[in-house]
């Protein structure tokens, strides 16, 4: 089959890789029918997590049609075409039990601080990754979803993480009705966050990044208020004047590992892997929040320590709230919210691309061109 | 008169309910908790998941499998991925059998590793049919047909201040070995002579 696979920092190319075996009695395989690349697969490209290796598949959100599944699997069937949330999980341990799916505790060999991850390295469990013809995917019972008839192929490929992921980050902000919220970031899983912060009744929501057509993509799909840091010597300063000198309520940070606006932050993290990602976007969020308010954390970040202004959080009184997204646990009322018509996934696409032209992909994501916001990768196997 | 924050009341400048409700699609539908799906945090009911068992079978570890000291066995399920290989192989082995999660030094030892790794593939690969091709890789050629310039030039971007670097860590370990590779051939030549 064809996959791609990781070469190196900043590079990746499509192979030729044995088409993935059935290694435990729950797993299904699956040939994949969409994928996408994610954010937080930046920080793999750009060598930022630990123990990735060379030759490893990438891709934690795709969805496919079953192909095979193994023997105690009861709940799937071959030709099912089904999603699968990003979250390797058991469904039986102690944080499964209490629906910490994406805390997984049977899953990860190779760290217990994070659960299994498809495709993010092996800090996360080395399970490859969609972005390929066909997956394997472990419990098979437990994690994958059959994607309703009426749900659009695309739409049911982001609800496997950026969609599930910001509506997770604004419900974590613990949103009261009429609250400020500000989103750092306004790539997918922030423009999702915006767009949930009001279905959790937020008063104003307050986007923030530094790519202008983003912003754009903020007030038409989210309906928020924006503001480039780029124009702003201190955009603490500027969202103080912003909230009448009060701060916002809650702060949602969904840059994570790769912020930019502070050079000797970025550099020594994003470049030079001296920090377990880049604070600045969480330093941000944690000055610009009101006493007493709520820092929700849905950027991802590396495992290693990070220069993050500690003091400032506990002087103020913050509550701090974070997780890597529990994803089936959104998935009902997700549903219930595209039906609705109150969310519309698949507005934030900007790019299909050929599996074997997903360096470009890399790529023109990385670098943010063409105006790239999501980019979705097609395998050719179908 | 001083406003908020150095008074009692929430700030004015927030639009009413009634007027959000009729502006924003869905405004308000998880307005109460329990509309949302991750409240409370946690909610003990082991018999949602669809798991049929109390642990899952084991999966046959098929090579020693690299594991934390922080846990007390091989999970159940774990990823087949890429096995440790060479030196690098041999660097992650040790950062997993020596030091927790909590140690900084597991986690440099991995990404020195990682670079180590990079460095082992990209000569192996100049032994097999697919030489790696760090024009292809990078999809840099991507700069031409999808606005490189235009992407980057009048535009407010923050980003620009480090994009040079880029080039120099992707371009910069190949150039370096480059140089070292003919600096030795040339030294090799005139010890011949």
């Amino acid at each position: 089959m064809k996959a791609m696979a990781y070469r190196g920092p900043y590079k990746v190319r499509v192979e030729e890789k044995d088409i993935p075996r059935i290694e435990h009695p729950n797993d299904a395989i699956v040939r994949v029918t969409r994928a996408a690349i994610c954010g937080s697969d930046l920080h793999l490209y750009h060598g930022m997590m630990p123990d990735t290796r060379v030759g490893m598949t990438f891709g934690h959100e795709f969805i496919g049609v079953v192909e095979e599944v193994g023997s105690s699997v009861q709940n799937l069937k071959r030709g099912d075409r089904v999603m699968v949330p990003f979250n390797v999980y058991c469904g039986s341990c102690y944080f499964c039990a209490r629906g910490l799916y994406s805390n997984c505790h049977n899953v990860n060999p190779n760290a217990t601080a994070v659960g299994g991850i498809y495709g993010y390295s092996h800090t996360c469990g080395g399970y490859d990754g969609g972005q390929a013809e066909f997956v394997r995917v472990p419990f098979a019972d437990v994690g994958p979803g059959i994607i309703p008839d009426w749900l659009d192929d695309e739409d049911a490929l982001l609800m496997t993480d950026a969609l599930s992921t910001g509506y997770f980050g604004a419900q974590i902000g613990d949103i009261s009705e009429g609250d400020t919220v500000v989103v750092f970031g306004a790539g997918p899983v922030g423009l999702y966050a915006a767009k949930s912060s009001w279905l959790m009744g937020a008063g104003r929501v307050v986007v923030v990044d530094h790519l202008d057509y983003r912003l754009e993509k903020a007030r038409t799909f989210a309906h928020a208020e924006t503001l480039n840091f780029g124009e702003y010597d201190d955009v603490v300063v500027q969202l103080k004047k912003e909230t009448d000198f009060l701060g916002a309520d809650v702060v949602i940070d969904a840059v994570g590992a790769e912020a930019d606006g502070n050079f000797l932050q970025h550099v020594t993290s994003a470049k030079f892997k001296l920090q377990g990602g880049s604070p600045i976007a969480l330093n941000w969020a944690i000055d610009s929040v009101r006493k007493g308010g709520t820092v929700s954390v849905v950027g991802a970040y590396g495992p290693m320590f990070s220069a993050v202004k500690f003091g400032d959080a506990m002087n103020k009184g913050l509550t701090l709230r974070m997780n890597q997204c529990p994803v089936k646990r959104q998935w009902p009322r997700l549903l219930e919210h595209i039906r609705s018509g109150y969310l519309k996934p698949n507005d934030i696409v900007t790019h299909r691309i050929p599996l074997e032209h997903i360096a470009e992909g890399y790529h023109i994501f990385s670098s943010k061109l063409d105006e790239c916001i999501k980019p979705v990768i097609v395998p050719s196997a179908h | 008169m001083p406003g908020t924050p150095y008074l009692p009341d929430k700030p004015k400048s927030v639009p009413s309910s009634d007027e959000l409700r009729a502006r924003i699609p869905g405004w308000g539908a998880d307005l109460d908790p329990k509309d949302r799906p991750s409240y409370p945090r946690e909610r003990f009911d082991p018999g949602a998941t669809g798991a049929h068992w109390e642990f899952p079978e084991r999966q046959e570890e098929k090579w020693p499998r690299e594991r934390s000291i922080e846990h007390e066995f091989l999970t159940p399920v774990f990823g087949t991925s890429t096995p440790p290989r060479g030196l690098s192989g041999v660097l992650r082995k040790y950062a997993y059998a020596t030091w927790s999660e909590g140690r900084a030094a597991h986690w440099l030892t991995l990404i020195a590793a990682d670079r180590v790794d990079a460095v082992e593939s990209h000569l192996r690969s100049f032994v097999s049919l697919r030489p790696d091709n760090p024009i292809t890789e990078t999809g840099v050629l991507s700069e031409f047909s999808r606005g490189g310039l235009s992407s980057r030039v009048g535009r407010r971007r923050v980003d620009t201040s480090h994009t040079w670097i880029d080039p120099i860590l992707v371009a910069g370990p190949w150039v370096l070995a480059g140089v070292v590779f003919l600096g030795l051939g040339r030294r090799a030549t005139r010890s011949r002579r």
